[in-house]
């Protein structure tokens, strides 16, 4: 299929652009364990059942049980700074004609979207691996099943993400307004999906506000299958949210890429 | 059948209830082989004729045919035939990446015209050699000097041997010299390539030096086009400035006399001014005229209409006025062309 093989060639192109710079490398592999080092041991030493689980705190079980609660948020918010950051490499793209010069050319003009996207959601799902495999380091103890239905999820959360920052960035086409608009779209989500503590420690009317981040029900599932759940309506919430977030947002992603004047 | 036929090309942007008409309506009629210069101030619609005609941009009124193909029925035919290269300072650069090397850049672009492996690699080869790239296949773009950077650029339009190509403003930016080579490789490729080339420019002398034919839009639509030479002619004659030695008043009834000259007139100086159609032919008449009288010359100048002297004409306005580059560019534009 025509659209397949434009996405692989731009893929490509990107991929190796990436790689070629040892700096982007390194904080791609380096990211992932600074989170899990530097906050990783604050959740190990909280009381017992704050986490939400019963075991006490500075033994082994208790470690494990902090990483389960604690890895998927991360995983999480992996997604969020890396996929909602990738916008502002397409604005410098945009601005050397490169953009332009792809779509003057028979190569499907969503393919130079989806070529980025696949790029984006294969270095997450990576930085993905990285974090688990340092977690079990820690002292992750989870089914296995348990991280493949995680890194499902991750690659969802990548292409909806990924797609919605490319067309933003592309819509704006300036890093003075994208930037901003970053931070005040990401420090909410983050604060209000339970990435760092339990939103069941919040007062009601913020565990209400927090229901309109789709994440809190994507990491809420992520936990219980880290917990062993994997057949319920919380699991069932997080994949139809997830799911949903990615169409939408491919969607919206599309819109931009094919309209005649991007 | 020609390469290029648009007719009422029109486009209008809309925001916020105003109704912006950048192009009103459009005529062009391009040859194949033809190296045709695209002419206007800003703001005349130049760059959004240029965008209609290469899919990056609907019209809402109008009719073109593209490279033989139907612009408005079927762009991505029209994309499959055409190579284009994007203008390299304003809005947009010219649309290379800095850190790909100039190997992979142009293997890419084959790639997006999905021509494969083998061919690609001889067509890379083929244009490098053509274009002076030779041996900076392996060299990042951002080392590349400003004129090695635009002719991979040219040279990226060009991976699948379009019949036409479109140059936005191909040379502003470089150094005279590099414009200069830049115009040779421009040449080039319509006589060794047999490629049509429609180019924008800002720059006057560039339109003259390069360009069979000249299309001048203003106000989003064009109001002259014709060769460099025919466009001068329609706004006025060449002129002949002269000073004899004595024998004024003769030299004066003499050449007055002569059916190529319009009219003479005693210049400033006390030299005598005359107006012909064409001076180049009208030198060596004169020349001889004066020569058999035996009255002999002090000075003669010939002095030719610019095309800015055109432009003036056509738009009210000089193209100089609004392009501080043009003035730049070091070359007077009183100069013949082809001595440049």
């Amino acid at each position: 299929m025509s659209f397949i093989h434009d996405t692989l060639i731009v893929f490509r192109r990107e991929m190796r652009l990436s790689l070629r710079n040892p700096a982007w490398v390194v904080i791609v592999l380096v990211q992932p364990v600074l989170y899990l080092v530097l906050f990783g041991p604050l959740l190990t030493r909280l009381p017992a059942g704050a986490l939400g689980g019963s075991v006490a705190a500075g033994t082994p079980a208790g470690a494990a049980a902090a990483y389960r609660f604690f890895v998927p948020g991360l995983l999480i918010q992996l997604g969020l700074f890396g996929s909602m950051f990738v916008g502002f490499a397409i604005i410098s793209d945009w601005r050397g004609g490169v953009i332009e010069r792809f779509r003057v050319t028979p190569v499907s003009r969503l393919a130079v979207m989806s070529g980025r996207v696949l790029r984006d959601t294969i270095v997450l799902v990576v930085q993905a691996v990285v974090l688990v495999l340092v977690s079990l380091a820690f002292g992750l103890r989870a089914p296995v099943s348990a991280v493949l239905i995680s890194l499902g999820f991750i690659v969802l959360v990548a292409v909806g993400l990924a797609s919605v920052s490319y067309a933003t960035a592309l819509t704006v086409k300036s890093e003075d307004a994208f930037a901003p608009m970053l931070n005040s779209v990401i420090v909410p989500l983050v604060l209000l999906s339970g990435i760092l503590l339990p939103m069941t420690l919040a007062p009601g009317w913020l565990q209400g506000v927090a229901r309109i981040s789709p994440f809190r029900y994507i990491i809420d599932a992520m936990r219980e299958a880290f917990a062993g759940h994997y057949a319920n309506t919380i699991m069932l919430e997080g994949v139809l949210v997830a799911v949903g977030l990615a169409v939408v947002c491919l969607v919206l992603g599309s819109r931009v890429f094919v309209r005649e004047n991007a | 059948m020609p390469i290029i036929e648009a007719r009422g090309l029109a486009r209008t942007f809309t925001s916020r209830k105003r109704t912006v008409h950048a192009v009103r309506g459009v005529d062009l009629t391009v040859e194949a082989g033809e190296i045709v210069g695209f002419l206007g101030p800003n703001g005349a619609g130049k760059t959004t004729t240029l965008r209609m005609l290469t899919t990056l941009l609907e019209p809402t009124a109008g009719t073109a045919t593209v490279a033989g193909a139907d612009l408005r029925r079927n762009p991505l035919e029209v994309r499959r035939r055409i190579g284009y290269v994007p203008q390299a300072i304003g809005q947009t650069m010219g649309g290379t990446d800095p850190e790909c090397l100039v190997q992979e850049e142009l293997l890419d672009q084959a790639a997006l015209y999905r021509i494969g492996r083998a061919d690609a690699a001889a067509r890379a080869a083929a244009l490098t050699a053509q274009l002076d790239l030779g041996g900076l296949d392996q060299r990042p773009v951002k080392t590349l000097s400003g004129g090695q950077r635009r002719r991979l650029e040219i040279a990226l339009g060009l991976v699948h041997q379009p019949p036409l190509v479109f140059l936005d403003e191909p040379t502003t930016g470089l150094d005279p010299q590099s414009r200069s080579n830049l115009w040779e490789h421009i040449r080039g490729l319509r006589s060794d390539l047999g490629t049509t080339v429609f180019l924008t420019t800002h720059y006057l002398d560039e339109a003259d030096a390069l360009c069979d034919r000249v299309f001048i839009i203003d106000n989003g639509v064009t109001v002259a086009s014709g060769t460099p030479d025919e466009l001068k002619r329609q706004v006025s004659g060449d002129v002949v400035t002269l000073a004899v030695n004595g024998a004024h008043d003769k030299a004066r009834e003499l050449l007055a006399r002569q059916p190529i000259v319009a009219d003479v007139a005693v210049a400033e100086d006390g030299g005598l001014r005359l107006s012909v159609v064409n001076g180049a032919e009208a030198l060596p008449a004169l020349l001889r005229v004066l020569d058999d009288a035996g009255i002999t010359l002090a000075s003669i100048n010939l002095s030719r209409p610019t095309l800015d002297d055109v432009f003036l004409t056509m738009t009210g306005r000089s193209l100089r006025d609004d392009s501080p580059s043009a003035a730049a560019s070091g070359q007077p534009e009183s100069q013949p062309a082809g001595e440049e």
